[in-house]
């Protein structure tokens, strides 16, 4: 990226009749777009910064308290709760995410009919809303008339109640999530699959490589670098959940399926406490910068190889 | 791995997940086409005739969705336009053009691509009631227009085009907008397909903003819309007719997806391997 500002200098022509270098009425180009950035991006930032300093509610802002929010944030059982879970539901999805995602995408790089079908059906769910999805999975979990109760009962068990258990409710959101998601992750190493050189595989032909080795062996270390960025942008993506547990169990039951959005939703639209939700959005808002600055390293090493 | 035949047991599995991937949504299909009065007195029922299209009449009569379809629509054409006229217009700025302080703008410009909307939204929130923008297209599709990806993106393509076409057409006497209009911007055409399709898949899914910012249900998009009749699940009276709503949500964009597939993968993936 370090180059990415130095002009490749063009020859100057000498005939050139204007004047070129440092004129501001070349910044009308990028005006337009800096105005949103600075009115949607820049001033919001700055302005929940301070306001997760200060008390404030619908009607206004009480006054300056500090640091007062961060710390009654951590000592608030529920924010912590709403962070673990956030983790827990990071660990459940992330790991599963990539697994799957590269085993489709291994047994699915090829030019057949039947794989390019097969892609299409692991990638459609991506085109999805977070409202048809959870509205979807809420049917295959329903107690009574669920899908998944439906096809226990005609296996002679008892329904479960997936999204009213304490320890099964998260589990049965991260299934619904990695349904929905699945398919970035596997276009991503397919990509990646497409890039390994064909002569390795030929020169692994030539060896008689067992189908094992060759993928132990070339095509894994091949993507090593895709897998952790796969890595890094799932745990971006996982780690702002709201829409799942917000529509499927409003948080609960008992706070379980609760994450830091759904918290920072709540006290912000709930319970109208801005200045203490903007706290717990700046603390998001670190935990994701550790996330993204992480990405930022790897695909940079990547540009500069 | 892509010589050899694909093993047995790799094939098996992949098409047991691919039925898994599918069997929900045909469920939801299935019990779209039953009468809610069937569905409260047995589920199974669903596995047998009779069906019917009452959900979908009752849903169609209603209309509240049709409005909501387009609001959507208005919303999400209305930003991928927005991003793209702003995105190119910067992207030829940042690559081409030499202005005080540029360097410096694109710089923080690209530190923008590090803050998730979680940490402005509040504000965000806060700044459009001061003005009482809420419940105005205007209000659902300002902040999306506001993505720095877009501008990275056009910053890169333009890059990527040889110099010497524009020198040449100012040597002509061009006018800077003359050259990024009428030389270069045809050039870019792979970038905007990818970087419209993939601000209208966003726009089209986005529920927390439209959320909180169109609180009239006038002003619905389909996503908050769909999910503001969630809310009153627990009675299953009205199963087939969510479910019908929710194939009437579903259905338009999965169709969309089938004939443009290659550039909705190639967008979502760019984006995200940016």
């Amino acid at each position: 990226m370090a180059d990415a500002f130095s002009e490749p200098t063009a020859p100057i022509p000498v005939a050139l009749p204007r004047k070129r270098r440092g004129d501001w009425t070349n910044a009308l180009f990028v005006l337009p777009y800096l105005i949103v950035f600075v009115a949607m991006i820049a001033v919001p930032l700055g302005w929940g910064m301070w306001l997760s300093t200060t008390k404030s509610d619908l009607f206004g802002t009480e006054g300056f308290v500090g640091l007062a929010n961060f710390t009654r944030l951590l000592g608030d059982p529920i924010f912590l709760e709403t962070v673990w879970n956030t983790f827990y539901f990071v660990l459940l999805t992330v790991p599963a995410l990539a697994v799957i995602g590269l085993a489709l995408a291994l047994v699915l790089n090829r030019e057949a009919r039947w794989a390019a079908v097969l892609r299409t059906i692991f990638f459609a769910s991506t085109v999805l809303s977070v409202t048809v999805v959870t509205l979807v999975w809420r049917l295959v979990f329903l107690p009574d008339s669920g899908l998944l109760s439906v096809v226990t009962r005609a296996l002679g068990g008892t329904p479960v109640a997936f999204l009213n258990s304490e320890t099964l409710a998260m589990p049965a959101i991260a299934i619904t999530t990695i349904w929905w998601c699945i398919g970035l992750p596997m276009v991503l190493f397919l990509a990646a699959l497409q890039q390994v050189p064909r002569s390795l595989y030929e020169a692994a032909a030539l060896d008689h490589a067992s189908r094992w080795r060759t993928l132990t062996r070339i095509t894994l270390p091949a993507i090593r670098r895709t897998f952790a960025l796969v890595l890094i942008i799932e745990v971006i993506l996982q780690f702002q959940l709201f829409g799942q547990p917000q529509l499927m169990t409003l948080g609960g039951p008992n706070n379980a399926t609760r994450p830091i959005v759904l918290f920072i939703y709540e006290t912000g639209w709930r319970q109208w406490e801005l200045g203490y939700a903007s706290a717990a959005a700046q603390m998001l808002f670190a935990m994701i910068l550790i996330a993204a600055m992480a990405q930022y390293w790897l695909s940079s090493r990547k540009e500069a190889r | 791995m892509r010589f050899g035949r694909t093993h047995p047991i790799a094939l098996t599995l992949i098409v047991v997940a691919a039925v898994l991937m599918m069997v929900p949504l045909v469920w939801v299909l299935a019990l779209s086409f039953k009468a809610n009065a069937a569905l409260m007195a047995d589920t199974n029922s669903v596995f047998h005739v009779p069906y019917t299209l009452a959900n979908y009449r009752t849903l169609f009569g209603d209309g509240q969705v049709f409005r909501w379809i387009m609001n959507s629509l208005i919303v999400s054409l209305g930003m991928t336009a927005g991003v793209l006229i702003l995105s190119s217009l910067a992207g030829y700025g940042f690559a081409r053009l030499d202005f005080p302080g540029r360097p410096v703008l694109f710089v923080i410009v690209l530190l923008g691509l590090a803050v998730p909307e979680q940490a402005v939204i509040i504000a965000r929130h806060q700044m459009l009631s001061l003005v009482s923008m809420h419940n105005t297209y205007a209000a659902l599709i300002l902040p999306g227009l506001s993505a720095p990806f877009g501008v990275f993106l056009m910053t890169q393509y333009f890059r990527a085009i040889p110099r010497d076409i524009d020198e040449a057409a100012l040597l002509d006497g061009a006018s800077r907008f003359k050259v990024f209009w009428k030389v270069l911007l045809p050039l870019t055409v792979p970038a905007q397909a990818t970087l419209g399709i993939f601000t209208f898949l966003s726009a089209w899914n986005d529920y927390w903003w439209p959320l909180i910012s169109a609180t009239n249900k006038q002003m619905f998009t389909l996503t908050v819309g769909i999910a503001s009749t969630q809310m009153n699940f627990a009675q299953t009276e009205g199963l087939g007719f969510l479910m019908a709503q929710a194939v009437l949500a579903g259905l338009p964009i999965l169709i969309v997806y089938l004939f443009f597939q290659k550039y909705i993968v190639q967008a979502v993936a760019g984006a995200a391997g940016r």
